[in-house]
């Protein structure tokens, strides 16, 4: 038998970690730009589009993550789509992302005040007009906050890729502890590994909301 | 020919009838208070008058064109008649120069170079050529709500939409608004303004437009109206005030 000493096993999950920060990486930029459409079709004046994009925030948000990575990984290789662990995680993670990110700057484009549609109406500016230079610009200071915030669910959420058989720090967890039996060291290292990865992004995220509440304009 | 026609406008908020057909004119250089309670329709008709509010039926005709529902039309509408809210609406994140600039540069298409002397122009108009960079949270309501005129007078509108611009205001901010729409009249400027300002309907006004229940309930010279109202709606209405 292989005896694991301690830094067998921090350096076995510090090199599962990168695959988790990958994953979240891609899956906040990925769902950021859906997110952005989402929003897009979601705030918009054409109906279809709104209808739709309500309803994929709402399956994404009613479904939990877990099934939604079943359906990906299970789903698309019946419909002959050659779907490894780390794309089907990518997906899942991209499109659930996206849902809530909608949603979180949603709240932030309906909290402009409706006089300022009205006064940038009023002064002969499109649709597009007003969004791109006085709602936006007004929500982005309201949505950056959350944003940093939701992250965090973000990168615990990939934890979930594991059960599908993507190795990232969950996974890489479960099989140094099948070899080491020393469960309790390597979950213990595991999880001090997760929160040194959204301990910052959690004080980011208030340090902003103080910083940004304290320069906001009117 | 009157530079705004309203012809038997109606508008309704569900079940309830706002304006019961509306006629008016408003000739060039005009300045036209409007006055009333509050839900008799003064505001609705304001509103309509710069394509905020859809109305039903009846038409509205600005300089000879008529104001349809689309989008294309209702901007073509906005670009000739301005509009200053109650709450001036001012864009935060901008400063008072910007909020100046930024219809001129967006929808006209000018140049920065083009549009910074025009927003210098109309700042100083409003007697705010000082406050160029500051953001709206620096200034007071009486600036702001100024910043707020010279921000429609950027665009260069044929007339002015003012809906209750001193309503907002701490008392002894109103009268520095109020001198300057006073000057825009004298200048020329058509104006249409619901306001709860009598003294200053009288002293500045051409006409008065007394509204009740969505109706022009009794209209005429300020002098005539304030000095011998002949509704006795319209009595109640300033023996209310008095």
């Amino acid at each position: 038998m292989i005896d694991f000493t301690a830094w067998d096993i921090v350096r076995n999950l510090l090199l599962a970690a990168r695959w988790t920060v990958a994953l979240s990486l891609v899956a906040f930029a990925l769902g950021g730009l859906v997110g952005l459409l989402v929003l897009f079709a979601r705030v918009g004046r054409a109906k279809p589009l709104r209808w739709g994009a309500v309803a994929f925030i709402e399956v994404f948000q009613g479904t939990p993550l877990l099934m939604q990575l079943f359906l990906v990984f299970f789903g698309l290789p019946l419909v002959g789509v050659d779907t490894p662990a780390w794309f089907a995680a990518c997906l899942a993670l991209t499109l659930w992302t996206a849902a809530f990110l909608a949603e979180i700057w949603r709240g932030c484009v309906e909290s402009v005040p409706k006089g300022q549609w009205e006064a940038s109406a009023s002064l002969a500016m499109n649709y597009l007009q007003q969004m791109r230079h006085v709602v936006l610009p007004q929500a982005l200071r309201l949505a950056v906050p959350p944003t940093v915030g939701f992250s965090v669910q973000v990168v615990k959420g990939t934890a979930l890729a594991s059960i599908i058989g993507f190795v990232e720090l969950s996974k890489a967890s479960t099989m140094i502890t099948n070899a080491s039996f020393q469960p309790f060291t390597v979950y213990g290292a595991a999880a001090a590994a997760y929160f040194l990865l959204c301990f910052p992004l959690s004080a980011w995220s208030r340090r902003l909301e103080r910083t940004l509440h304290v320069a906001h304009r009117n | 020919m009157s530079l705004i026609e309203i012809r038997d406008l109606h508008k309704r908020f569900g079940a309830v009838e706002v304006l019961k057909g509306i006629d008016l004119d408003i000739a060039a250089g005009e300045v036209v208070a409007i006055i009333g309670k509050s839900g008799s329709g003064k505001s609705t008709l304001l509103r309509c008058m710069n394509g905020l509010e859809s109305h039903e039926a009846g038409s509205i005709t600005v300089g000879g064109k008529v104001l349809l529902q689309d989008e294309e039309h209702l901007r073509a509408l906005r670009l000739e008649v301005g509009m200053v809210f109650q709450q001036f609406n001012l864009f935060p994140h901008l400063t008072a120069g910007r909020n100046v600039m930024l219809s001129p540069m967006v929808v006209k298409g000018l140049a920065e170079a083009e549009a910074k002397p025009i927003a210098e122009k109309v700042l100083a108009r409003v007697g705010l050529a000082e406050k160029f960079g500051s953001f709206p949270d620096q200034l007071s309501g009486g600036q702001q709500q100024r910043v707020a005129i010279a921000r429609a007078l950027a665009m260069n509108p044929k007339a002015l939409l003012c809906d209750e611009i001193t309503s907002a205001l701490d008392p002894e901010l109103v009268n520095e608004v109020l001198a300057v729409v006073k000057s825009l009249a004298a200048d020329g400027m058509t104006l249409a303004m619901v306001t709860h300002e009598m003294r200053f309907a009288r002293d500045v006004c051409d006409r008065v437009l007394f509204m009740h229940q969505g109706r022009i309930h009794e209209s005429g010279r300020p002098e005539d109206v304030f000095a011998s109202p002949k509704t006795p709606e319209l009595q109640q209405f300033l023996g209310a005030l008095s």
